[in-house]
């Protein structure tokens, strides 16, 4: 075990003049350097999408508000949307995996570090594309800045006729831009996990973050790709007058909607199955057992993947299609609550009989699980095809994915952060401020996603950016604006906990959770090479059998 | 580079569905069956520039420098003449048949599979090219058999791929 490191002899102690220290980050290759630009990039892109966010609630707070324009409503939802999927929360779980996994698989790097930057710079100058769109989507047309065509951009919205100027076009070249990114980031998982994993380390060893991850990985390589060739086809379109969704020559819209959803549903899960991992892993610590059905857990992950892949057209029940297809995907998008819920179980029986310590992870962890629990439920509902005829499209529907993406993947993402945040920075975060973050962060995400499911049965259609008076959605949709300024609040206290440990917190030292997986082997932060000497393990928690050797954990594996 | 085929892979399916689903769906002329030859020439020559790479990585495995590279610029050749054919069949389609790229749907789907594939061809033979200039430099030894093999399977995959673009574009489209 690597319990020693190697000293360096230092040489010079004078701190380093900034321009060197700017220098070697921007030309790192060190996996848990890109990690960390991965995450604070996504922290930077999460802070301008919940403006966004906010200033759409801020509109629609009551009737007839007059606080942005209709042009600038749509902007803000389409750069909201694209933004949180593309630009915070993949860079999220990009950033956990590229930071966690060769800690975990007792690896000194990623397998291509330098194919690692390279995706980084790729997915950021992608985010900085499609924000460039703000001064550069004018164009010489004057049609406005930024894209406003929805974040699924239906054609033929997106074509040369309804959307002059070059908004669309920043786009579309910042998915691609970032697409080829994240598929040589999810090239790079793969190959660091099928090939770097260390001694002893066997595929049911692995810590189920790994597991997780791969699955992740594997579906970024088969759902990003569709999705780049999907842009080219559009940037075919705009650009050298092609016909694929030109329905006037007997191109077709539907087939964009095909294209993007094979990338779309998908993209669910790969946000998703990052989230489980986080979740794989703090539970089993904070309740201070083993996790329970590994083999359970890795299956049913393959499986999500699995079936992930047959579900896509779930989210075009509206459009059309025949009865044969919609049955078929009903029953699939239905068949996918199944290995979710077999996930759920083996959380729950894991905590049970467990002794748990409510620190502020295992407090996002356990909100994840009711939270996902009830987005899964509604997900049941919106299966049933009859259902998401009366409701596709509705507030009903933003709620439902938002209690998946925030209720369930980001509280999850904040859990990793307080559970990591010792590794990463060798200092405890504070749990008062933790616990506030958590409470405030709760009841505004309560307030604003329970209540949004309401209007939405009501009749109040998405993307609408203000409604007549009298229709019984008034109060909601201010009760809606109010939760919003709770989850900001939580977000600042949450953003400044974070600042003052960096400086101020107490030193955490390599273990503060007395946990079993090898990162926590070594030292917080942990030194460029990882490992003085790469470890050698025998059994699916490596630091117990150290901590315990009377009683080890291999004998019963 | 099993995982940059899958993905690979996954852009061209979603091409060669686009192609297949538009078929027959051109509102104006002219029709796949009326403008296209089928290029049996160009084919062999790059599904057997496959064979060709295999043997000279073959030869780097067992160190025989003359052979490989005399294979390794053979299979350039046969790339090369690959693409200057494609190239031949675009302008006949664009300067004698007047089908470009807007003229209907099947020039759009057409010309991007089609150029799709012709463009995995160039990369392959740039990198290619690359290795080539490292051979006759004296550069590559039987240690870069290895990748040289990523390389080549690489260009196996480019193969494969005609051969789908083929069956569905030359076959069954026409």
């Amino acid at each position: 075990m690597s319990t020693e490191s190697i000293a360096i002899p230092i040489t010079d102690t004078a701190r380093p003049p900034f321009t060197a220290t700017l220098h070697e980050w921007i030309t790192t290759v060190d996996h848990k350097r890109l990690g960390l630009l991965y995450i604070f990039y996504s922290l930077v892109f999460l802070v301008i999408g919940g403006v966004e966010a906010g200033i759409m609630r801020i509109q629609l707070i009551r009737p007839h508000n007059d606080f942005v324009s209709p042009q600038v409503f749509n902007r803000m939802f389409t750069m909201h949307g694209t933004t949180m999927i593309f630009f915070v929360a993949m860079p999220m779980v990009f950033g956990f995996a590229n930071y966690l996994i060769p800690l975990m698989i007792g690896a000194r790097d990623m397998a291509f570090p330098r194919l690692n930057a390279f995706s980084f710079w790729m997915t950021a100058f992608g985010g900085l594309l499609l924000y460039f769109s703000f001064i550069g989507g004018d164009g010489l047309y004057g049609a406005g800045n930024a894209p406003d065509v929805g974040w699924f951009a239906y054609a033929p919205l997106t074509s040369q006729t309804f959307s002059p100027g070059h908004s669309t076009d920043f786009w579309t070249l910042s998915l691609l831009v970032s697409g080829i990114g994240s598929v040589g980031t999810a090239i790079n998982i793969i190959a660091t996990i099928v090939c770097m994993r260390c001694k002893g380390m066997t595929l049911g060893r692995m810590p189920l973050l790994a597991w997780l991850n791969i699955v992740m990985a594997g579906l970024v390589i088969l759902a990003v790709s569709p999705l780049t060739a999907a842009q080219v086809m559009l940037l075919v379109d705009r650009y050298l007058g092609g016909h694929f969704f030109d329905t006037q020559a007997g191109g077709s819209a539907v087939v964009w909607m095909h294209f993007f959803w094979v990338f779309g549903h998908p993209e669910v899960y790969v946000l998703v199955i990052p989230a489980f991992a986080f979740v794989s892993e703090i539970i089993p610590v904070f309740s201070r057992k083993a996790i329970f059905g590994y083999p359970i857990m890795v299956a049913a992950t393959v499986c999500i993947g699995f079936i992930s892949m047959s579900v896509w057209a779930h989210h075009m029940f509206t459009v059309g299609m025949t009865s044969a297809g919609n049955t078929f995907f009903v029953l699939s998008t239905m068949a996918i609550a199944v290995p979710t819920g077999i996930k759920i179980f083996n959380w729950l029986a894991t905590i049970w009989g467990g002794q748990i310590h409510f620190l502020t992870p295992m407090l996002f962890c356990i909100a994840f699980l009711f939270q996902f629990l009830i987005a899964g439920l509604t997900g049941v509902m919106l299966a049933a095809a009859p259902f998401d005829w009366q409701l596709a499209g509705s507030y009903f529907l933003v709620a439902h994915f938002h209690y998946v993406i925030v209720g369930g993947i980001l509280f999850a993402i904040f859990a990793a952060f307080y559970y990591w945040f010792p590794k990463m920075s060798g200092r405890m975060y504070d749990e008062r401020l933790g616990r506030l973050h958590f409470w405030l962060f709760l009841i505004g995400f309560h307030l604003t996603f329970d209540f949004m499911h309401i209007p939405g049965i009501l009749g109040m259609p998405r993307r609408i950016y203000t409604y007549e008076p009298g229709r019984g959605w008034e109060t909601l949709n201010f009760i809606v604006t109010i939760g919003v300024l709770f989850q900001a609040l939580g977000t600042l206290v949450f953003v400044g906990n974070l600042l003052w440990s960096y400086f101020r917190g107490k030193f955490a030292g390599r273990d503060p959770w007395d946990a079993w997986t090898l990162e926590w082997s070594t030292a917080s932060p942990p030194p460029a090479y990882n490992f003085a000497k790469i470890p050698e393990i025998r059994s699916r928690r490596p630091l117990w059998d150290l901590k315990h050797p009377e009683d080890p954990d291999w004998q019963y594996e | 580079m099993y995982c940059l085929i899958a993905a690979e892979s996954a852009i061209f399916t979603i091409f060669v569905v686009a192609y297949i689903f538009y078929l027959g769906k051109s509102v104006t002329g002219p029709q796949p069956h009326d403008v296209l030859h089928v290029p049996i020439f160009l084919t062999i020559c790059l599904l057997s520039s496959s064979l060709t790479i295999h043997f000279a990585v073959k030869s780097l495995q067992s160190a025989r420098m003359g052979s490989f590279t005399l294979w390794w610029l053979l299979t350039i050749v046969l790339g090369a003449i690959f693409l200057a054919g494609t190239f031949r069949e675009w302008r006949h389609l664009i300067y004698d048949e007047g089908l470009t790229l807007q003229t209907n749907l099947f020039g759009t789907t057409y010309y991007s599979l089609v150029g799709l594939h012709a463009f995995h061809v160039t990369v392959g033979l740039l990198a290619l090219a690359i290795v080539l200039i490292f051979a006759l430099r004296g550069d590559v030894t039987r240690q870069h058999a290895a990748r040289a093999e990523v390389l080549s399977m690489y260009w196996h995959f480019v193969d494969v791929v005609w051969v789908v673009v083929f069956t569905v574009v030359y076959i069954i489209g026409r």
